[in-house]
Order: C-alpha cells, then structure tokens, then sequence
C-alpha cells in the first residue's frame, strides 16, 4: 500500500503548483514610471468591516506593495457620505470598502447605494467560484453576476398614497440596461467567457424586465462568438442550486442581482470568500463580492473571527486593476496554495499570519 | 498499513488539483475591449513571415487588435516619417528584423528607431521553457540593456588615413534612468536580484560612471538585492552557472551580447521574447536576434521560428491590457513547445512556420 503511495507522491512533489510559491509564469514589460507609489481610498465601514480592511493593510506592508491607503471613517448612521470621501475616491479613481450597516426602514437611506449612485458606478461584479480545498455541495462552479447597480427596484422612490397604501417604484431605463449589457459583454468577451445569460421576470413585469431584456438582446447581436441565452429569476434560482455548471456570465437587473449573487457565493464556498467589486466609468470600488446585506454579527466582531479571504482577493482584483499584475498574483496564488494544504478548519486571522510569513519569504 | 492506506486516500484527493485552472479575476473599466491600432513593420528576411504569423493568430483569438502595416527595409535611408507619425499615435509597435548593411556608413535603421522614440531600455526575458531540453537549467534571466547611447552612438571619425576614432559616450542622465527602470522592473515583477555587468576595471570613467549611477539608485531599493561583475567573468558565469543570475542590467554593448548569450543558453533566439521601452512608446520585437534577419535558405524554406515573437506579441497584449489575450496565447505557444510535435530548424524539428502557426492556433482555448 504504501509502495504504491511512494511514485504517486513523487508526481505530486514535481508538480509547480504544489509548491506554495509561484512560478515564472509571464513576461510583463512595465513602462517607466509604472512602480510610482498610487492612492487609495480605504473606507473600514462597520461592524467585521474595519478587521478585514486591517488585514488588508497588513498584507499590502508585507508584499511592499506599491500602494498606500487614505484611510476615511465611514459609518453607516451617518446620514450621507462626507464630501471628502467622495473627492479623494474622485480624485484616486480606486476605493477599497468594508461594508457599511444599513439601518431598517426609518427612511435613511442606504450608504453603500449612495455612494455608487454618486460615482455612477453602475456595474457590480462578483466572481463566485469554488476554491481549490474548499469542499462544497458544488462543484465546477465558476460564475460572473453583473449587476446593474443605479436603478431598478433599489431606486428609492417610495410614497405612501393613503395611510396604509406605499406605493415603490422601480424604474428601468434603456439607458441603464444598455450600458449594464454592453458591460457583460465587453466583459465575457475581454476574459474568454462562452456564454452571457440574463436573468429576468418579463412574464410578470413585461415592460420594465421586457425592456432590459430587449437591450440584451441587442446587444447579444454585437456579440455573435458569444452564446445569449435568458432565464427566469425563479428557475434561475432553481438550477443554481441544482445544475450550477450551466452558468458562466449572468446579467441582471438590480435585485435579481443581489439574490443571484450571494446565492451563487453561498453554493461555491460563502460570502467570506467571494471577491467583487463596482466598476463606473471613470472610477471603481472594491468590496467584499457578496455581504449578504449584513456587515457580520456582533460575535463575529467581538472574537474577531471575521474571514479576511473575500476582501484579500478582491485586493487582489484591485491590485490588477491599478496595473500591478505580479503582486495580484502572488497573492492569488499563495491563498490558493493555502487553502489547498490546510485542513477543513478554518482559522483566519492565523491563516493571515502564514499568508504574511509566506509574501515575505517569496 | 491502515496509516498508507489513509495517506493513499490523501494522495488521491490532491492528484485532481495538479493544474491551477480558474484564471484570475479581472475587472475590466466599461470600453476596455474596443480595439486598439498597433503600428506593424514587417522587416526584411524572416522578418515578413514571422509577423505575418501573429497576424494568423490575432484573428484567430479575435483579439481586440488591429494591424496598421507599414514597409520598411533596411537599405532605407531613414524610417518613413509617416511610420514614426504612426508609432506615436499608436503607442505600440510590433516589427520584424530590418536588415543592418555592414560598414558603408549607412546607421541601423533599427538603432534609428530606438533613438527617434527614445525608447531607452531594451528588454529580453531569456528563461527555460519546459519541454524544449537546453544544456541549461533553472535559467530565468531577464536583461536590460541601455539602448540609445554607449557603443553604439555612430560617434565615429577618421583621424589621419588608416586611424580611426570611435566615442563611447557615457551620460548620467541614461545611465541613472536605466537603472532606475531596472530597479523598478525587479521591484513590480518581484525579483530578488539585480547585477550590473561593466568593464569598469578598463574603463574606469565611462563604466565607473554607469556603476555609479547603479548604486545610487539600488541604495533606495533595499529588498532587492545588488551586485556588480565584469563582463568577460559574466560572459563565463552564463555559460556555466547561469542560475545565479536574475534581472541584468548593461550598458549598449554588453547588453547586446549578454542578451544573446542568455537567449542561446536558454534555447535560441528562436524563442526568447523582448521589447524596447520608452517614457511613452513600446516596440516589441524578437528578444534577441543575433544581429541578422535570418538566413536567405530559411526564407526561402519558409522555417523561420515565430514563437518568439507570438511571445513578444503576449507581451504587447498585456502591455495594452488585454490580459486573458496574452494568457490564453502564452498556454497555447507553451503547450505547443511542451508537445514538441512542431519544431522548426532552430529546435530540432523540421516543420515549417506554417505549420507551427497552425499548432499554436489549434492549442488557443
């Protein structure tokens, strides 16, 4: 037995990628100037919020990053974004975020929305996939959500008619849709994608979903290597949790998007893990992918056991983003490589020990 | 026996995760994907049937490239104006050899080039490739060479008949920005060392001056490492115990040589990819090319190897930031090295570029 374990470890010990440091992989030729110092905006939040930004800084020292952090209190019972805030993310272009608590009804409306609505960033972004040594009920899962992020059921224009009666309105334009269509397409066709699918409720809403989905569909035609298909919100939900392979780039309304989203982290391995961002034309901000709507329960904060992972890739998206592809990979790659020698447990804020000690020795 | 059998269980559950399949995430910024011009010049010898290769394979990926082709050959006088227009509203170039005639007083329009666009740092990235077996191992040596002054400033002048002077000019001002840019490339590529080759010891103020200029800038670089050779020891040190040796960077001459000796010890100019740099422009050409644009029989035979520059050409497309681009093509161009059906002359095999450029594009996911 153990004879034959012997040939089957030597495979696996040549194997690069069972080595926790990456190999040479690619050629980047950076034009001068390119390892200038950048700025970012850091927004903690609330609640695991101001943890996981931690655990990013600290990553961020120990790879020497080239990058530093403006660091802005944000809470969420503030009732809008100081100015300040929203003119260093104009001015740094980049923002990374921990969440920020949305109080319940009383009509104070959401920050996290006010500052996308404020920068127009009108495109949300979570990559959900399985990570190598994550056992989940799931496999092969490897899904894109793009969700439009400014109009839809989230635009905020509610009225009571008479004592009893509210009336919300969800607006859809063909402004918007286009825009959040043309974004998933340019997006699948940039990151060798096969298939883009829209996700809708046009039986019942036929005008407003039967207009995002006529922008889809014109702009699918644009589009001819890439494969179009729609699928209705309710069997969409149904065959994410039973056939989620079939799924490769998904575009949605608002809503749909939301539930689709962190529907889709939860099959493939949790919130904890799933990186994502907003994306506008002109700026972006980095988040955990999915939150659930929560920013973490008070457990989580007392004992600190927030998981750090989610925000660690999408640091890593960022890092990508502001055109430092070595760093982001070795990132990626360690954590990849973590996940795949540990052990079931989890223990997060050890696990950022290691990833440190390993960034440095790499 | 109960513990090998578990270990055997282990063993089996971690074979599955041999490749790291899920690319990365990028997040692209709304219009990223529409297409970007990219000047091509062809060249002579080899030069039209390699470029003509990535030309295949940009269509085939449909990546968001277009080709604005211009001819220029080396018996030119100087580079087209119209040529130099387009590199700068471009940006990026992508060209084959231009033939150099030996003496006669006629400059290498290549070297034209470089100083037109001041594209002041050439750039060739010489590493083993797995499946192409070389006298060499664990070779991973990127070199960086000066490229606008030194030897090569045509500063050359007959003195009486029969005596003839040749000025190695040295400034400050290039020496101080190439070593900036190669401090700067180990820092962003996460390199641990950086050797400067010189001849220091002969010519104590050209090359002391360059030196000079390396270790100011390597002192505000403290994690990465620095060192200094002489050039006749680095041209023994490559050939025997090339592992030693990480990001290189070299004044014109030297940088010449060094890059081509490393290209040949990692398996041949036929593969090594590279580029030339500026503040503002980039031209991506063969690493390394030996000085010559190939012999008139692989032209005719149509066996030149254009992997090199379908690798300069992944460089370009990371350059414009069409990563998954790049990625995509580096696998397929890797794997078809690794399956070694299609090889041309310089690497053993007989196929033709053709050929190759087929393999290469049935290998693109």
């Amino acid at each position: 037995m153990s004879r034959r374990s012997i040939p089957l470890l030597r495979q696996l010990w040549t194997l690069p990628s069972f080595n926790l440091t990456p190999t040479r992989s690619v050629t980047y030729m950076p034009r001068p100037g390119d390892g200038a110092p950048r700025a970012v905006t850091l927004i903690p939040g609330d609640g695991i919020g101001p943890l996981v930004a931690g655990a990013v800084e600290q990553v961020m020292e120990a790879m020497h990053a080239p990058l530093y952090f403006e660091r802005y209190e944000v809470h969420g019972d503030m009732e809008r974004v100081p100015e300040k805030v929203i003119q260093s993310i104009k001015k740094n272009k980049v923002c990374l975020k921990g969440g920020l608590a949305t109080p319940m009804g009383g009509g104070v409306s959401s920050l996290n929305v006010q500052l996308r609505r404020e920068l127009d960033l009108y495109a949300s972004l979570v990559n959900c996939f399985n990570l190598p040594g994550l056992p989940t009920r799931h496999q092969d899962v490897d899904i894109v959500v793009i969700r439009e992020n400014t109009e839809g059921e989230y635009s905020g224009l509610e009225h009571e008619v008479v004592r009893g009666v509210v009336e919300s309105l969800k607006l859809i334009t063909k402004f918007c849709s286009e825009r959040i269509a043309k974004y998933a397409f340019e997006y699948a066709y940039l990151n060798n994608r096969k298939k883009v699918t829209a996700v809708h409720k046009a039986n019942i809403m036929k005008l407003a979903d039967g207009l995002f989905l006529e922008s889809c569909r014109e702009v699918s035609t644009k589009y001819p290597g890439i494969k179009y298909n729609e699928i209705i919100v309710d069997n969409c939900c149904m065959q994410l949790v039973s056939k989620p392979e079939q799924f490769d780039v998904m575009v949605t309304p608002n809503l749909y998007g939301n539930l689709v989203a962190n529907t889709a982290a939860g099959i493939a391995g949790g919130t904890g893990v799933m990186p994502g961002g907003n994306v506008g034309a002109d700026h972006a901000v980095f988040e955990q992918g999915a939150s659930a709507g929560n920013v973490g329960n008070e457990n989580l904060v007392e004992q600190k056991k927030a998981n750090p992972v989610a925000l660690l890739l999408s640091s890593a998206m960022m890092l990508r983003h502001l055109q430092f592809p070595s760093f982001a990979d070795r990132l990626e790659l360690l954590w990849n490589g973590l996940y795949r020698m540990e052990s079931t447990v989890r223990r997060t804020l050890e696990e950022l020990v290691l990833l440190k000690k390993s960034l440095m020795q790499s | 026996m109960s513990a090998s059998r578990t270990s055997l269980s282990l063993l089996r559950t971690l074979v599955p995760y041999k490749t790291q399949t899920r690319a990365v995430t990028y997040m692209p910024r709304p219009g990223d994907g529409s297409p970007r011009p990219v000047t091509l010049i062809p060249g002579d010898g080899i030069g039209p049937l390699v470029t003509n290769a990535v030309e295949q394979v940009m269509e085939a990926m449909h990546a968001p490239v277009y080709f604005e082709k211009y001819q220029v050959h080396g018996d030119m006088k100087q580079i087209p104006q119209e040529v130099i227009d387009s590199i700068r509203k471009n940006k990026v170039c992508l060209k084959g050899g231009l033939r150099t005639p030996k003496g006669g007083g006629v400059s290498s329009l290549n070297l034209h080039l470089r100083r037109e666009l001041d594209l002041y740092a050439s750039l060739v990235d010489c590493c083993n490739l797995p499946g192409l077996p070389t006298r060499h191992e664990n070779v991973d040596i990127v070199v960086i060479r000066e490229n606008t002054e030194g030897e090569y400033s045509g500063l050359e002048h007959e003195v009486v008949p029969g005596v003839v002077e040749s000025l190695k000019v040295i400034t400050k001002f290039c020496s101080e920005r190439i070593a900036k840019y190669a401090f700067e490339y180990a820092y962003l590529n996460n390199r641990k060392k950086v050797t400067a080759v010189h001849k220091a010891n002969i010519m104590k103020l050209a090359d002391g001056l360059f030196l000079e200029s390396c270790r100011e800038v390597a002192a505000r670089y403290p994690t990465i490492k620095y060192d200094e050779i002489i050039v006749d020891n680095c041209c023994m040190q490559l050939v025997s115990k090339p592992e030693q040796f990480d990001v290189m960077i070299t004044p014109n001459l030297y940088g010449n040589l060094v890059a081509n000796t490393a290209a040949g010890i990692a398996g041949g100019t036929g593969v090594m990819p590279g580029g030339n740099v500026g503040a503002e422009h980039a031209v991506f050409e063969q690493g390394a090319s030996a000085g010559n644009v190939g012999k008139k029989k692989m032209v005719e035979q149509k066996s030149a190897n254009p992997l090199a520059l379908l690798l300069s050409s992944a460089m370009m497309l990371r350059h414009l930031q069409f990563p998954a681009f790049a990625n995509r093509l580096e696998e397929a161009v890797k794997n078809v090295i690794l399956e070694g059906k299609y090889r041309t002359k310089d690497l053993g095999g007989d196929s033709t570029t053709q050929q190759v450029v087929d393999a290469v594009i049935a290998k693109i996911e």
